[in-house]
Order: structure tokens, then C-alpha cells, then sequence
């Protein structure tokens, strides 16, 4: 990728934690933080924003981050006060500059009426003589904040020669300057010149700015004659090393207009006297000739005429210049000793008019050294060889790290699965070892024994050390909710504040990336459904303005995501009439109030017309129970009319362990994810039927679900198991189906691993993975989604509830 | 031997870019996350031009012009700050207490070189 290019990438990059960042800001000041640092967190970064968007000249999001910026600038200078109505603005600001900086990053467009409504908004909080003050009145967006602005796009040419490097021209510099030296500026040729007078002052010097570098941009742009007029200098006794004394009379020849010698001296014409003229005009001479006796005052005694007195060598003059004073020679009698050298505006001796150049010179040599010697740290002027690349590589990572409080480092996300993978098997083969120690009939207390008890501590701790590593605050899905919220908020008309709790709860990676569409959808139908309309809730006699909590824990070795709502709870006679209509209960089923609200996950309770108002997605409870059954998590309601409803998600915290029920079926060693099982039970025979003679049902409470005999539903033998004899397994499936797994006996619970089938065989219908016991031997995982669809497919509508 | 210069500005790209520029340019460069960072990284390693952000967490272009004028050895280290064009007082205020020069952002790398050889030899 071309650098720019490159550079462009870590720009949307860093827009990302810019607007991450601004979000949290704002979410502080909507809860009315008006702490100054908040706010300058939050203008800040909107600052960098436009900053980097003025680089790559993204007009669009130029325009609107400066308004924003302008109105937070109005906060930090306390002209504007935060309320919750600015806050609100400023939030919904924030989405559009989100919107922007994806619009820049894609190429897209944004949506022009929001903007320019949005811009409004943000006019609005500023009082209209304040706006026109700031340039954002009218319609605020076009002449006024380009003139304002002057941004242009930056040309970032890289086939620009290098060649104009600062050394270059110091050369090319010093011969030019010997050929003139001892004559006064005078008009020798016909080629148009400048005559430029430049009479620093101490303040100046005090900016560390220096005459010898802006003589020497000056010579870049043609021939000089550089004439220095030291008659300002006092004698020695009373010669101030803080003062400049030192005055020079530049002639530039050459195709130089006048703006680019005034570009020479930007940086310094503020701190000195400067004359540019057309060479021969009659300021030339006398125009500028204050004569002041004091050496102390501001305005150095000078005349430009004195020039004549001492034309110098432009070497020697830059030599001195460059070099800076040292303590000799610009010795502290007169003035107050100063313990550092001071900047190079004391002239060396009382009577330089006299001197030669070559004493000149070797006066600024010595100067030059003392110097370094006196003050000159070596790394300032002797930058060290190279290996600072590297440390400049730690310095930088080290930093990040102070700012982030704690130091990171990134890891190829495979290395870590490998990790993973091997501490798996680290686990493994230590329960194997162990147990083929207890079966060789050591005693318990042997110190083999004992020692491997410290092994299993061990492995336990590696591998939650391990597991850790992947996992990841549910921040980064949790900080894109408010947006969300909001949006939402504003298609229904009615007002939500969110409150999110626990967001640096932990998780691991891969399902914290599959957690964001269950919390979408479960807010989304929290505040569509759940809250009620302001009008309402007004006369409930609520809080107009919704509350919606967000939250994350840790709970049993899960973690539990919560969404709450203070809205109208469940309306139970409404679901209940749903679910007779729709056949997914018997009109006179008996359910308790908590039964009748988990009947929204059934399928097909949620249809078109039910959702029709959830933001027009048209997804129901039901898809949000499956996808959260499909990571091994359970979901489910509580709610009390009028006072909200909460949904509960509770989910592993890793992917690569699966909490199991470790069964045996035809002599085989099989797992059921104990997420899938509901109960389980002895059959009696007079509780199964056969359905067309062949396919099994069995009766549980008043309920009748396939019955699957796992051995045979496998291949692992051709004769069924007497059900009596075996153990029943409730099992439901992702999709809400239910069936019961007919295996000979359960062994127990077990945490495995899991470990691809596909990988190392191939897919086998019925099996969702495999993984290694203690013992050695292989356990195939059951896929019970899978098990369950065959046996709903062969044996339609069997779970149809009798009448009783 | 190439000149060091010390870029303190708490905008990743802003960083990029400067240090694309000068390293092209042939300049040495170290970096700096905000002021406080900045003071820290000149006194350990120095550097021949200090170009600043004003807008800065912790610490911002101000402080650091003035944390560099106090320190004894780079009370001459010649300081340049960014600046939009629409940040006049800003400029002001950074002369004021003792900035060297400035650079307008957003800046193309041959300005930016220009700025700093009118400041450094």
C-alpha cells in the first residue's frame, strides 16, 4: 500500500476510537458531567477529526466537524452551558459525524437533509450575534466556513526531491557570500533587487529563531550581499548578553517577488524591524533611522547608514551565528551573570568594526566550541548512530500503553488458538495420566500422586490463563448501542435513556462478536415494545422519558446479559390469545404468567403483524433464542404488567469448552451440551407409544415428544433399546423443538473440549464435534439440533399436543 | 548527520503524516502522544526542532512551549506549532510564550520542510 494511502487507513482507524471515544464523552455530559476535561476530551476529538479530514481534503466532513467544533469551543470557553437539550444535540451530532467519516471512509454519501438539519440544530444552541461572530449564520455551510477555514486539500507529492536538504545550501550559500565581501550593497547589475533592512530584536533571539538561518533561506532566493552594521554594539562594560545589537542590510537579486521574501521572514517579522524595498527606491536609505544612544532599549541603536563601517564576510557571519555566544565571549560584567549560554545576539567584542574576518572566524570557533562544551547536551547536537530506531519503536508502545493504563501487546489471533489448542490437549492428557496412575493401584497418598494432584492445579490454571487471553470486555459491543438506542428512539417517537452497566465484563472473543445482534434485537423490541409512548407513560403517571438498562455480569461460570425496560411488561392476555390463534397451545392450556411470557421465543409466535412495528425487521423473539441457543446460551423473560420486563440472556464464556452430559449409548461414550437439556428421566413403557408402528413417542407430563433412540439414530446398532432399560434425555433443540434422547445410562457432567470434528474426519450427521476423555477415548459431541430435525422430519406434527 | 525532530501530537495520522514527510525530507524523527510525553521524550533523547499540537490531552502546545523554554538545554531549541489558519489567537498565545514558528495545518511536506530549515540548521 502507497503511504498516503496507508495513511489514510490509520486515519478511518483512528476516526473509530476518535468517535468511540467522543460517544463515551457525551454519554458522560448527557448525565450531566460538565467537567471541563470532558469536554475538551469530546471538542478535542472532533478537532483531530477535521484535522486529519483537512489532510485528505474530505470537504464534506470538514464542514460539518467544524460547526460541531465551533459549538463545543463555545462550551469550553463557557459560552454555551450544558443542559440535557445541548447534550441531546450534541449526541445526535455525533451520529451524523459517524455518518461522515463512513461516508469519507466509503466513498458514499450521506444523507444531506439529516446534515443540513443537523447543522441547524447545532446553530441553534449558539445565539444568533454569537453565530454571525463565528461565521456559521445563513445557512452556515458554505462560503462563511470555507473562508473561515482556508483548508485545502494537502498535495502530498513523495517524488519530491530530497535533495533540499538543510545541508545542501549552506555550501552553495558560503559561495555565494565570499564574492561580495568587503564592498557595500551596490547596484552592480540590471537584474531587479530587493534591499531588504532587518533589525532583529531580543525577543526574537528569545524564540530561538536565528539571523544566520534566515539569511540563508533569503540567499535560496537568488544572489545576496549581506552586510552587517554592528554600530549599535556597546563597549564591553556595558553589553547586555539578553539584547540584540546587530542589524544587516540584505540585497537579494533574482526573479524573488516580494511575498516570497516576506515568507522568509514570517516566522520573525513580528520580533524585528523589517524594510523590503525595490533596490534604488528612496526608503532605501533614510526611511528607517531611529538613532537611540541607549544599548538597553528595545530598539537597538542602529542607523543603516553605519552600515558602512564594517562590511563582514557572510561565513564568518553565519559561523558566529550558528555557533552562539559563549560565556567568554560575551563576557557578564555589565549585565547579570547568566549560568546558561544565551542566544546569539551579543556581539564578541566591543569593536568589531576593526577586526579582521579571519580573527572573526576564529573568534566564532571558539565560541562555537565553548559552547557545546559549556551547555550542549551530546545527544542534542551528536544524534547517536542508529539503534535508536528501536527504542524509539519501545518508546512508542510503552507510551500507548501509559495512555491506555495498561500495556498491551497484539497477538495474531492464531497463535492463540494454537495456544488454546495445546492446553487443551495439555488437559487431556493430564486426566489420562491421572487416571491410568489410579488405575495402576498407586496409593492416593504416593508422591507420584500427590504430584500430579499439583499437575491438575496447574493445568486448571494454565488453562484459565489461557482462556483469558481471548477474552475481551463486551465494551466493544456494548459502546455501539446508544446509537442504536437513540435511532431507534427517534423512529418510534419516544424518549429512552439507556443505561448500560458492566461493560468490562469479560468474554470471550467469539462470542462477544456474535453478541451483538441478540442485544440489537432485544433492545430494539425493548424500547418498541416494551416502553410506551410519552403520551402514555405521561398518564400512567411515568417518568416521560423511558429507562432502558443495558447490563453484563458474571454468574456460574456465565456471563448474563440483562435487558431491562421500565415500560409496560408483558401484556399476557394479548400473548396468550396470540398463541391459541396460532395453534402453539390448546385454547385451555393451563400456564402460569411466567410460562405465557417465554411464549413469545415459540416459532412462529412472532409473525409479520405482531413485529411489524419492531423497525420494520420483521424478527421475532424466536430468531433471537435460536441464535443465542446457537452458542450454547439460554434466554428468558420476567415481567410485571406496568412495570417493564427483563430479558436474560446467559451464555458460556468460551467456545472451546462445552459444558456436557457425558451418556453411554450402545457401549459408545457420547456428550449432550448441557445447554440443550431440559430434564431428564426413567421411561415407563406404558408412557411410549409407537407412531406408524415404528416411530417412538414418549408421553412426559402431558406432553408427547419423539423418542430417539441415539444408538440406533447413529448407526452404532440395528436393535432398539427396550426404553425401559435406558434413560430418557429432554432435549430442545435451537429451533425450539423438543425430543427425548434414548441413551442406557448418563455418567455425569463434564466440562470438554472440543475439538473439530470436520478437522481431523469428516462430518457425520448427528454429531456436532468429538473430544477426548480422561480415559484416552473419543467422545463424539451430539449435534442435537441436528438429531432432532431428523426425527421431526420423519415424524411430522408429533409433538402436537393431545387434548387432554 | 541527519537532524532529530520531535513530533508531539496526540492524532495517530497527524503523527504519520509528519513523520512521513520528514523522514522523506531526510530528517530523523521521534514521537510524542501529548506534551507531558513530549517534555519526557526531549529530555531523554533531545531533538534539533520540536513541532507541537496545541490541542493535546494532559498537556497541551502551551505548556509544552513553555516546559521547553524552562529547560536550561533548550531554552534555543527552535519550536514550531501546528496551527489551522483559523487559529489566530491560538497563534498569538503560542509566540507569545516563546513558539519559534508555525506550521498551518493542513500543510504540504515541502512547507513543512521549509518551516523547519527556517528554524534549524
Amino acid at each position: 500500500m502507497d503511504p498516503f494511502e496507508s495513511i489514510k487507513a490509520t486515519f478511518f482507524q483512528e476516526c473509530d476510537e476518535l468517535l468511540t471515544d467522543m460517544e463515551s464523552g457525551l454519554l458522560a455530559m448527557e448525565a450531566g458531567d460538565d467537567d471541563s476535561e470532558t469536554i475538551n476530551a469530546v471538542f478535542r476529538a472532533v478537532h483531530s477529526v477535521k484535522g486529519g479530514a483537512g489532510a485528505f481534503g474530505l470537504d464534506e466532513l470538514i464542514r460539518f466537524a467544524h460547526i460541531f467544533e465551533t459549538v463545543l469551543d463555545e462550551m469550553r470557553s463557557d459560552r454555551l452551558h450544558l443542559t440535557d437539550e445541548v447534550a441531546k444535540v450534541l449526541l445526535r451530532a455525533s451520529d451524523v459525524l459517524a455518518d461522515h467519516v463512513a461516508a469519507a471512509r466509503s466513498g458514499g454519501s450521506v444523507d444531506e437533509g439529516r446534515t443540513l438539519g443537523m447543522i441547524a440544530d447545532l446553530q441553534g444552541l449558539i445565539d444568533q450575534e454569537r453565530a454571525a461572530e463565528l461565521g456559521l449564520d445563513g445557512d452556515g455551510s458554505d462560503d462563511g466556513a470555507d473562508e473561515d477555514f482556508g483548508f485545502v486539500p494537502i498535495v502530498l507529492s513523495l517524488d519530491e526531491p530530497a535533495a533540499d536538504a538543510p545541508e545542501v545550501d549552506v555550501a552553495a550559500l558560503m559561495a555565494a557570500a565570499t564574492a561580495p565581501a568587503g564592498a557595500p550593497p551596490q547596484a552592480t547589475t540590471a537584474a531587479p533587487a530587493w534591499l531588504v533592512t532587518f533589525r532583529p530584536k531580543a525577543e526574537m533571539y528569545a524564540k530561538a529563531n536565528e539571523t544566520g538561518l534566515v539569511l540563508r533561506e533569503l540567499a535560496r532566493l537568488g544572489d545576496v550581499e549581506v552586510v552587517v552594521d554592528t554600530a549599535a554594539v556597546p563597549p564591553l562594560d556595558q553589553l547586555s548578553a539578553e539584547q540584540a545589537y546587530l542589524s544587516w542590510t540584505i540585497r537579494l537579486r533574482g526573479e524573488a517577488t516580494e511575498s516570497d521574501v516576506r515568507e522568509v521572514f514570517e516566522f520573525v517579522e513580528d520580533d524585528c524591524e523589517l524594510i523590503i524595498c525595490r533596490d534604488g527606491e528612496p526608503e532605501a536609505a533614510s526611511a528607517e533611522t531611529p538613532t537611540v544612544d541607549d544599548p538597553e532599549s528595545d530598539a537597538p541603536a542602529s542607523a543603516v547608514e553605519a552600515a558602512a563601517a564594517a562590511p563582514l564576510d557572510l561565513e564568518a557571519l553565519l559561523a558566529r551565528v550558528q555557533g552562539e555566544p559563549a560565556p567568554e565571549a560575551a563576557p557578564p560584567p555589565a549585565a547579570m551573570p547568566q549560568p546558561v549560554p544565551e542566544p546569539a545576539q551579543a556581539a564578541p567584542k566591543a569593536d568589531p568594526a576593526n577586526m579582521d574576518v579571519a580573527g572573526l572566524i576564529a573568534l566564532a570557533e571558539q565560541a562555537s566550541l565553548d559552547h557545546v562544551q559549556a551547555a550542549a547536551p551530546p545527544a542534542k547536537t551528536e544524534p547517536k548512530p542508529d539503534p535508536k530506531a528501536d527504542a524509539r519503536a519501545e518508546r512508542t508502545a510503552a507510551a500507548a500503553g501509559a495512555t491506555a493504563a495498561t500495556p498491551t501487546i497484539r497477538v495474531d489471533l492464531d497463535r492463540v488458538d494454537r495456544l488454546i489448542n495445546a492446553v487443551g490437549e495439555l488437559v487431556i492428557q493430564q486426566a489420562m495420566l491421572s487416571q491410568r496412575v489410579f488405575e495402576s493401584g498407586l496409593a492416593r497418598s504416593s508422591d507420584v500422586a500427590l504430584g500430579l494432584e499439583d499437575l491438575e492445579l496447574l493445568t486448571r490454571e494454565i488453562q484459565d490463563s489461557v482462556m483469558a487471553i481471548r477474552a475481551q470486555p463486551v465494551k466493544s459491543v456494548f459502546q455501539r448501542m446508544p446509537r442504536l438506542v437513540r435511532e431507534v428512539a427517534d423512529m418510534v417517537g419516544k424518549k429512552v435513556r439507556l443505561v448500560m452497566d458492566g461493560e468490562n465484563t469479560e468474554v470471550d472473543k467469539t462470542v462477544i462478536e456474535r453478541l451483538s445482534d441478540p442485544i440489537t434485537h432485544m433492545l430494539r423490541n425493548a424500547i418498541d415494545h416494551g416502553l410506551e409512548t410519552p403520551e402514555e407513560r405521561e398518564a400512567g403517571g411515568k417518568a416521560i422519558e423511558g429507562t432502558v438498562r443495558l447490563a453484563a455480569l458474571h454468574r456460574g461460570g456465565r456471563i448474563v446479559i440483562e435487558v431491562q425496560d421500565d415500560g409496560r411488561g408483558i401484556n399476557r392476555p394479548r400473548v396468550r390469545g396470540i398463541a391459541v390463534a396460532k395453534g402453539l397451545i390448546a385454547e385451555d392450556a393451563v400456564l402460569s404468567d411466567d410460562e405465557i411470557d417465554n411464549l413469545i421465543f415459540l416459532p412462529g409466535f412472532s409473525t409479520a403483524d405482531v413485529v411489524s412495528d419492531i423497525s420494520g425487521r420483521g424478527v421475532g423473539m424466536d430468531v433471537v433464542k435460536r441464535s443465542i441457543q446457537a452458542l450454547g446460551g439460554r434466554i428468558s423473560i420476567t415481567s410485571e404488567p406496568s412495570k417493564g420486563s427483563k430479558f436474560s440472556m446467559s451464555l458460556p464464556l468460551t467456545l472451546a469448552v462445552l459444558d456436557g452430559m457425558v451418556v453411554s449409548a450402545a457401549e459408545q461414550t457420547l456428550v449432550a451440551p448441557l445447554s440443550n437439556i431440559v430434564e431428564s428421566l426413567t421411561p415407563r413403557a406404558e408412557d411410549v407409544h409407537l407412531v406408524g408402528g415404528r416411530d417412538a413417542v414418549i408421553r412426559i407430563r402431558d406432553t408427547f415428544v419423539p423418542l430417539i433412540d441415539v444408538g440406533m439414530a447413529l448407526g452404532f446398532r440395528d436393535e432398539p433399546l427396550p426404553p425401559a432399560s435406558g434413560v430418557a434425555v429432554l432435549v430442545e433443540s435451537e429451533g425450539g423443538g423438543k425430543a427425548a434422547l434414548l441413551v442406557e445410562a448418563i455418567q455425569g457432567q463434564r466440562q470438554v473440549v472440543i475439538k473439530s470434528l470436520e478437522a481431523n474426519y469428516q462430518h457425520i450427521h448427528g454429531v456436532a464435534a468429538a473430544t477426548i476423555l480422561g480415559d484416552g477415548r473419543v467422545a463424539l459431541i451430539l449435534d442435537v439440533d441436528a438429531l432432532v430435525t431428523t426425527s421431526r422430519r420423519k415424524a411430522p406434527r408429533i409433538e402436537k399436543r393431545m387434548a387432554v | 548527520m541527519n537532524k532529530t525532530v520531535l513530533t508531539i501530537d496526540d492524532s495517530r495520522t497527524m503523527r504519520e503524516m509528519l513523520n512521513m514527510a520528514l523522514v522523506q525530507a531526510g530528517y530523523r524523527v521521534i514521537q510524542a502522544v501529548d506534551g507531558v510525553e513530549g517534555l519526557e521524550v526531549l529530555r531523554a533523547e533531545g531533538a534539533d526542532v520540536v513541532i507541537t499540537d496545541i490541542n493535546m490531552p494532559r498537556m497541551d502546545g502551551f505548556g509544552v512551549i513553555e516546559g521547553v523554554r524552562a529547560d536550561p538545554a533548550h531554552r534555543a531549541t527552535p519550536i514550531l506549532v501546528l496551527t489551522t489558519e483559523s487559529d489566530a489567537t491560538k497563534k498569538e498565545r503560542a509566540r507569545a510564550a516563546g513558539a519559534t514558528g508555525w506550521i498551518v495545518k493542513p500543510f504540504n511536506p515541502t512547507k513543512l520542510v521549509d518551516a523547519i530549515r527556517r528554524v534549524a540548521a
